[in-house]
């Protein structure tokens, strides 16, 4: 045996041992030392992370009643592995939930298709229906251990108080690819503010999702707290918003604008804080929650009315004669008039403009506010103008129509709010002197190119937003605070100084005050108050004039100022300045004693009106 | 008695003993850690797999023991009638056993069921120990190797048809192993293991098609390896470099050109690996007959028969077998194992080990194994758990020590000065080298799923009786060696 020639055969059985054992040794080294992937991959394994909801922020009105809470809603979700892994039992299921296998079929196939449902994956949850009220998961939950891979979650829905204020709280709906390529908060299913109050304070709102996770097995099963819950994280819930909205004055405001087309806000002049802001068409809030919302969502849409647009910082207006205040406080500030100017007024056969009121000859300030007298604005506005003639190039005339530009820009029109939470604003105009270079040449315009500028017609354009603002700095005599919603100090810190000495800003009152009493107000002042206001009608290509009112009250002490636009109406005075005064009073005595005015504007209808209108 | 039985201490081989230990009490650990739940407590708790397999490791050592006392002539004197036994047992099992899993390999006897496949091995073993060990025999001829392919043959044909365990009839195979050191020629085992290599090729990757023209990569890998072991042959078996260099270069030249020419038109490759294996053919032939060497005719036999078969192997899979056939052969080969999606089982395991990383996760920290995503954790796939729990450091040290385990006994077998010792010690080696190969590389994704246990590691008594008797009859032999050298 010793001399076995074939002994050196040894060497090559151990060799294949050796071979094996160093081939499995560089897999094993491959295996775990350089591929760092499968150390994620067993993670995700083992972890459910079941996410924690936390509820959203509340919302308020300014005297801490409740506006906006929660209501909690259920979906069912399915791990499509789990279920298929043993027998599952389609038409129990289907039963339990009250659908039929079509609907479940369908389901299915949208859930599994990654084109539709981007994030699928046959191992984690995938939301199978969703919007569910307790009592349609009821039954589902019972027999829930009969089907593996179902689980119900349960989520929060908006629940509304009141049915009002549906443009400024704006809704909640869900998030979309956009939403969650932007911010890695979101994930599918997940709810986020899509407009008004609840997108501009979702941040705060939304608070912060909890995670909890959890150890599973194989088969899904938990298994228990993943390292001993270390990476758990509990929910935090949305902050609380209390708003500048006072909910009857809302009320009353929506309910006046009921089937008219037009918009109302009403500001404490003081602080800016918005008290009531409608635009109108508006709908119930409680159509855009849940299931219904994206078929309810597509009828506002498609509504003729555009009830979606918010007409009170969207719609944009000439001002037309409530701008006369501003052209008289202007005047007054170049000293171009004193309160005791007068202009002498032809009635209807004044030219350049005519006057569209009976009144006599001539009036000062007070008396062309009061009587809104079209030739009296004209001189004021020519003479301010051209007080000091055109000289070359009109250089002198331009210098003061850029000055007056300015003066009426500090009231903050002809820009958009900035230090405020109102997203969605229109603009508005002034025209620059660039503008109306371009149209007539550098030389090519004088005063009474732009006369329709005197009333307020013409190129200007403003919000009813803007007008409520300018109403309210007329109050404070020359400042103003931008319009907010947030009750918190936080917007109120920038106090915009209006261009006006306060000194002029008396006479003007006076004024205003006139028109409630002997002017186009008379009929709906509230002596108790003395309202001043401004009523004014403008002229529409489209179909009958929209009535304006802008205004505040109590004179002496203002506590609100209004603005009410309402399209196709006709005369401001018919219906913009009732309005007007009945929100006031609303919000100054907590209720309306003018039964017969509240109840005549709450009958007026006047969509058919502009309907009609728009057949001829 | 008392002083033979001294002796018989003092001539056993520690190493080997203390390498049996280490293994065995390591993978009891890791049974705790595979089977464990995160509620359960006592690793000493007897209800759960870890208790039991303790109580297997304690009644296998106390076996062993007892077989050391045993008279190192009765195993030579009982080889045949306990072979005969066995085979009995083996034809008896699958008509008493129940069905676990499609297969007919379980006996109960009182509380405790055993598989008798996993103590075949030994009694086989012995049988062939003693069959070659007769006075004068060698291995010259096919001839001489009828008897022992037979011993083995009947294993495996009982094991494999009557009770469908195939792995456990593959393990057979390892006596081949034996068979070549005995004088089988190299040729033969070559040709078995590079024939096992072609047909998982073929079959494993033959549902690939390949990027290009027409083919799959199952024809084409197969192809080119018969290539590459010509190319081998003819320079390290020949040692005719010149012509090893034509023989490779054709062939490089004739897959270049259909490359080529699929540019313009497309090519099937499946065609040309069989023009590429034909023309070097044709050239051993040629060399064959000028040289006059035997020798190269037999590398163009293998050529011929290799391709035939793959061929040949290729188109019965895929055309003549039935479908549920296919999928038995499937899942033989670890493509249609698993019900959760092609590779589940095995992914998962890599997964497990990979995340080990260098130094693992700790004892009992693992949770791909904690949390059953890997199957059949506790037995055939445990390395899995010493991948993951122990890192590359646990999982390369127990290869290390296996192999170890290995080389002893290679290198206890040769100080055998007897032949029965001797063969009976390689067969020991053999059968735990393929039971180590097979498992970890199942487990590693390298080879297909073929479950066998890991020797001395997996849960199970059969396998840990099984294994142990084995071991510790060689180790009697051997001490016996030491009193033969005594008187």
């Amino acid at each position: 045996m010793i001399n076995d020639p074939l002994y050196r055969r040894k060497y090559i059985i151990g060799g294949i041992a050796v071979v094996v054992v160093l081939v499995y040794i560089i897999r094993l080294f491959s295996l775990q030392i350089i591929d760092q992937s499968t150390q994620q991959k067993a993670e995700t394994n083992a972890q459910l992370r079941q996410i924690i909801y936390p509820s959203r922020g509340l919302i308020y009105d300014r005297n801490g009643e409740l506006l906006v809470a929660n209501q909690p809603i259920y979906e069912v979700t399915m791990i499509v592995r789990e279920m298929k892994a043993q027998a599952f039992d389609t038409l129990g299921f289907c039963n339990a939930l009250h659908i039929d296998t079509v609907e479940f079929k369908e389901r299915m196939k949208n859930m599994t298709n990654p084109r539709k449902n981007r994030g699928y994956s046959r191992h984690t949850p995938q939301i199978f229906i969703q919007n569910l009220s307790q009592e349609e998961v009821a039954q589902l939950q019972e027999e829930q251990y009969k089907y593996p891979g179902i689980d119900i979650r349960i989520r929060t829905l908006r629940d509304y108080t009141y049915p009002i204020a549906s443009h400024i709280l704006g809704s909640v709906g869900e998030v979309n690819y956009n939403d969650i390529d932007r911010d890695n908060y979101y994930a599918i299913g997940d709810y986020s503010g899509r407009d008004g109050i609840e997108k501009m304070y979702e941040k705060s709102l939304r608070g912060e999702k909890g995670v909890e996770v959890l150890m599973r097995d194989s088969r899904g099963r938990i298994q228990g707290a993943y390292r001993k819950g270390e990476l758990d994280r509990s929910a935090k819930a949305g902050e609380d918003l209390k708003l500048t909205i006072d909910r009857a004055t809302q009320q009353v405001a929506e309910q006046l604008l009921q089937n008219k087309i037009g918009s109302i806000v009403a500001i404490e002049p003081q602080t800016g804080e918005i008290l009531a802001m409608v635009s109108a068409p508006y709908w119930d809030p409680r159509k855009l929650v849940g299931k219904n919302r994206s078929a309810n969502y597509k009828e506002l849409l498609n509504d003729p009315n555009k009830p979606l647009m918010n007409r009170a910082t969207q719609a944009q207006y000439s001002p037309g004669s409530t701008f006369k205040i501003l052209q008289a406080l202007v005047a007054l500030q170049e000293g171009s008039v004193t309160p005791n100017t007068k202009y002498p007024c032809k009635g209807r056969s004044s030219s350049p403009i005519k006057c569209t009121h009976n009144h006599g000859s001539p009036v000062d300030l007070e008396e062309g506010i009061e009587q809104s007298c079209n030739p009296y604005f004209w001189a004021l506005f020519r003479d301010m103008l051209q007080r000091d003639g055109y000289q070359d190039g009109n250089v002198l005339f331009k210098e003061h129509y850029s000055t007056w530009r300015e003066i009426i820009s500090s009231f903050g029109l002809g820009q958009r709010f900035e230090h405020t939470d109102i997203q969605e604003q229109a603009k508005g105009y002034l025209p620059t002197t660039e503008f109306y270079n371009n149209i007539y040449g550098e030389t090519g315009w004088k005063a009474v190119t732009i006369r329709s500028l005197s009333i307020g017609q013409g190129e200007i354009l403003t919000t009813p937003l803007q007008l409520a603002n300018q109403a309210a700095a007329i109050a404070n005599k020359g400042y103003y605070i931008a319009p907010h919603l947030n009750k918190n100090d936080s917007m109120k810190s920038e106090k915009h100084i209006c261009l006006v000495d306060s000194s002029h800003f008396d006479v003007v009152h006076r004024g205003m005050a006139r028109v409630m009493t002997e002017g186009t107000g008379k009929w709906y002042n509230i002596p108790e108050w003395q309202i001043c206001g401004k009523t004014g009608t403008v002229e529409n290509p489209h179909g009958e004039d929209h009535a304006l009112f802008i205004g505040f009250a109590p004179m002496d002490n203002p506590k609100i100022a209004v603005a009410v636009a309402v399209e196709n109406a006709g005369f401001g005075a018919t219906w913009a300045c009732p309005i007007a005064t009945l929100v006031m009073e609303q919000y100054l005595s907590g209720e309306i004693k003018r039964n017969w005015l509240y109840k005549r504007m709450l009958e007026a209808n006047l969509i058919d009106k502009k309907n009609d209108g728009d057949k001829e | 008695m008392v002083t033979k039985n001294r002796s018989i201490i003092s001539g056993i081989d520690w190493w080997t003993i203390i390498m049996f230990l280490v293994i065995a009490i390591f993978g009891w650990m890791n049974i705790y850690g595979s089977s464990y739940n995160y509620d359960q407590t006592s690793i000493w708790d007897f209800s759960n797999r870890a208790g039991k397999q303790l109580v297997w490791l304690i009644t296998a050592i106390v076996m062993g023991g007892v077989i050391l006392m045993i008279e190192e002539k009765a195993y030579d004197v009982l080889a045949y009638v306990l072979y005969g036994g066995m085979m009995v047992l083996l034809i008896i099992t699958p008509l008493v056993a129940r069905d676990i899993k499609g297969s007919y390999s379980w006996i109960n006897i009182g509380p405790i069921s055993l598989q008798p496949a996993e103590f075949a091995k030994c009694f086989t073993a012995l049988a062939i120990a003693k069959y070659m060990s007769q006075y004068g025999y060698q291995i010259k001829t096919i001839k001489d190797l009828i008897v022992p392919l037979l011993l083995i043959g009947l294993p495996i044909g009982i094991i494999m048809f009557a009770q469908r365990e195939t792995g456990s009839a593959l393990v057979f195979l390892s006596f081949l192993l034996v068979f070549y050191r005995k004088g089988m020629s190299g040729y033969i085992l070559s040709w078995g293991m590079a024939s096992i290599l072609l047909f998982i090729i073929v079959i494993r990757f033959g549902d690939i098609v390949l990027p290009w023209g027409i083919g799959n990569w199952g024809s084409l890998a197969s192809a080119i390896s018969i290539n590459l072991i010509v190319f081998g042959l003819m320079l390290l078996r020949e040692k005719d470099f010149w012509n090893a260099l034509i023989i490779i270069g054709a062939t490089i030249l004739c897959y270049g050109i259909a490359l080529l020419i699929n540019i313009w038109i497309t090519v099937d490759f499946n065609l040309v690996g069989i023009i590429s294996l034909s023309i070097s053919t044709l050239y051993l032939i040629v060399l064959a007959i000028i040289q006059r060497k035997k020798s190269i005719g037999w590398i163009a036999t293998f050529v011929i028969i290799s391709t035939v078969l793959c061929q040949g192997c290729d188109y019965a899979f895929h055309n003549i077998l039935q479908p549920h056939q296919r999928i038995r052969i499937e899942v033989l080969l670890g493509m249609k194992d698993d019900p959760h999606g092609a590779g589940y089982n095995v992914n998962q395991s890599l997964i497990a080990i990979g995340s080990g990383q260098a130094t693992g996760k700790g004892f009992l920290q693992g949770t791909q194994t904690k949390l059953k995503f890997v199957p059949e954790q506790d037995t055939d796939f445990i390395f899995c758990t010493v991948g993951e729990e122990w890192g590359f450091v646990g999982s390369a040290g127990l290869l290390l020590l296996y192999l170890a385990l290995i080389l002893r006994i290679i290198y206890i077998a040769e100080r055998q000065r007897d032949t029965f010792s001797r063969i009976y010690a390689y067969s020991v080696a053999s059968i735990l080298l393929f039971h180590v190969t097979i498992n970890i590389g199942m487990v590693l994704g390298l080879l297909p799923v073929i479950g066998i246990p890991l020797p001395f590691f997996s849960y199970g008594g059969s396998s840990l009786w099984g294994f142990t008797i084995l071991l510790a009859i060689m180790l009697r032999l051997d001490a016996a060696r030491v009193n033969k050298m005594q008187g």
